[in-house]
């Protein structure tokens, strides 16, 4: 089915509760590697961003290892980020739901689900997190090439280098932020999180949050 | 003639500069330091000879070795400030447009020791950039953690950074041999007292007479280049072309910190946390208010007619 909601290896199992697999445990390992870097960018990159943050670059050793280690962990988001961008990307193209979605978001905030319209794999929300990450992780990796001074110093201005620190700086708050919205929503709405521990979300999950996509694997089981 | 600083007693005494004499701290805040006269090295390109004993001097005290380099076609040597040279002389041919005759501009390049240093405010690792009360920025290799931020704040391109030791580099206005009374190694070297050093005002009064003297002597545009765009700075220059500075190899004409350091170290540093703290606030509160999202009992039950009406 050219325009099924179904991923390689999404499976539902019968039973009570219905039992729905999400992600495989390629996708998981492949998420949870970006996501340890991801924090890991973040705390290192914080130290050196607000002296009041200074204190954290203990945790790496010191500001010299720190200042080492980051951009390591950041080549380490870039390419953990990049398996996760060729899994998922398909299923995160917009579609016409997802201006619905979007239309009624107060139903969204509320926890109205049954207001909202059927969704495949992703909802619009989804989506966002998803394609703000993959801008500002590219984003991020460029300006922070510019400012890798041990291995890319002589290949940039000064001036070059004033705009990628400004610009490193700015979307990496985007990016915690958005971050933070991506861990809040899997706490919010409960069910959420077992799909990148154990793989599987219950039925009762997908039929509330992603019918569309239940219902594919329905047809196809 | 500017009289030289005498040696120095030989009788020890406390150190005059200390931590109880800072302005600036990089990334931290200091209590208001004793106050000191104010220092400035005066430069003055009208005397200078180019005879880079500045330079050999500095290595000297500094206990510093320079690699041996090549020649790329000019006096300046080595090419750029490095790690180990702190100052060097830059080199210029210009040929004056007026009189069409050929001048040899030469400039002791190094740490300007701005009033408002673009190093110290870009600087994230707490004390690895001090500034004396006296005028003198230096960087304390203990706290220093490379990250070349410095680089990006100063507006005269003058840190570098270390690749071996992974520490950044520059002229201490020989903070070490001031806290003890004596000027810097150059200053004492130099055979023609183009580099005095001595309290800012004297040095000031003393360039006006080099002005002076150098404007009866056809400078028309002779004077002191000591930048307010930074506060003014503790090293100065006398220039014959001070209309131009930008002659003297690439000495900035109105050197400032740079606006995009500026944003990045003032609004963004702040608006940045701001922005994290208040979406985190956000969904604390959204979850206060409005609760989990939880799957329903009739949710399963829906799906698991689903599920069994196909299967």
């Amino acid at each position: 089915m050219a325009d099924s909601e179904v991923a390689p290896g999404d499976g539902i199992h019968p039973g009570d509760p219905v039992k729905v697999d999400r992600y495989t445990a390629g996708a998981r390992i492949n998420h949870w590697i970006t996501a340890a870097s991801l924090v890991l960018l973040a705390i290192s990159g914080l130290a050196l961003f607000h002296p009041s943050l200074f204190f954290l670059t203990a945790l790496f050793g010191g500001g010299s290892w720190t200042r080492v280690i980051h951009p390591w962990l950041g080549v380490i988001l870039f390419f953990g980020f990049f398996g996760l961008f060729l899994r998922f990307w398909k299923l995160n193209l917009w579609k016409r739901e997802d201006g619905t979605w979007m239309a009624k978001i107060r139903d969204v905030i509320a926890g109205h689900d049954e207001n909202l319209p059927e969704l495949g794999k992703y909802n619009a929300g989804q989506k966002m997190v998803f394609w703000s990450m993959s801008a500002l992780i590219l984003v991020l990796i460029t300006s922070g090439i510019v400012i890798w001074d041990q291995y890319f110093g002589p290949y940039f201005t000064v001036t070059q280098k004033r705009v990628a620190v400004l610009v490193h700086a700015g979307a990496a708050v985007a990016a915690i932020c958005v971050w933070i919205v991506h861990v809040y929503a899997a706490i919010w709405v409960r069910g959420t999180i077992s799909a990148m521990t154990r793989g599987q979300v219950t039925g009762g999950w997908a039929w509330r949050h992603h019918r569309k996509w239940l219902r594919d694997l329905v047809t196809r089981h | 003639m500017y009289p030289p600083l005498p040696n120095p007693t030989v009788t020890p005494s406390a150190p005059k500069l200390s931590d109880k004499n800072l302005m600036r701290r990089s990334a931290s805040t200091v209590p208001q330091g004793e106050s000191m006269q104010q220092v400035a090295k005066l430069i003055d390109t009208s005397k200078c000879i180019g005879c880079k004993a500045c330079q050999t001097a500095c290595l000297e005290w500094n206990n510093l070795r320079e690699e041996v380099g090549v020649n790329a076609g000019s006096y300046t040597n080595p090419h750029d400030l490095t790690t180990a040279s702190w100052t060097l002389m830059r080199f210029t041919e210009w040929v004056n447009p007026e009189t069409q005759d050929l001048e040899w501009l030469i400039r002791k390049d190094g740490c300007m020791h701005c009033a408002d240093p673009g190093c110290l405010k870009a600087c994230p690792s707490p004390g690895a950039i001090v500034q004396y009360t006296n005028g003198i920025v230096d960087f304390v290799k203990d706290n220093c953690i490379g990250c070349g931020y410095c680089v990006k704040g100063c507006p005269f391109n003058i840190p570098r950074i270390s690749k071996a030791e992974g520490k950044a580099y520059k002229c201490s206005l020989c903070s070490d041999r001031v806290a003890v009374g004596q000027g810097p190694a150059c200053a004492k070297a130099c055979p023609t007292q183009a580099i005095v050093f001595g309290p800012k005002e004297d040095m000031k009064k003393h360039a006006e007479g080099r002005i002076k003297d150098l404007k009866s002597r056809g400078y028309k545009n002779a004077g002191l280049y000591d930048p307010p765009g930074v506060g003014g700075t503790h090293v100065m220059y006398v220039l014959h072309h001070a209309d131009k500075p930008q002659i003297y190899a690439g000495l900035p004409n109105n050197p400032v910190i740079s606006p995009l350091v500026e944003v990045w170290k003032g609004a963004v540093k702040y608006a940045g946390l701001a922005a994290i703290g208040a979406v985190a606030a956000l969904g604390f509160l959204h979850h206060a208010v409005s609760g989990p999202n939880r799957v329903s009992r009739e949710d399963e039950e829906a799906a698991k007619r689903l599920a069994e009406g196909k299967s």
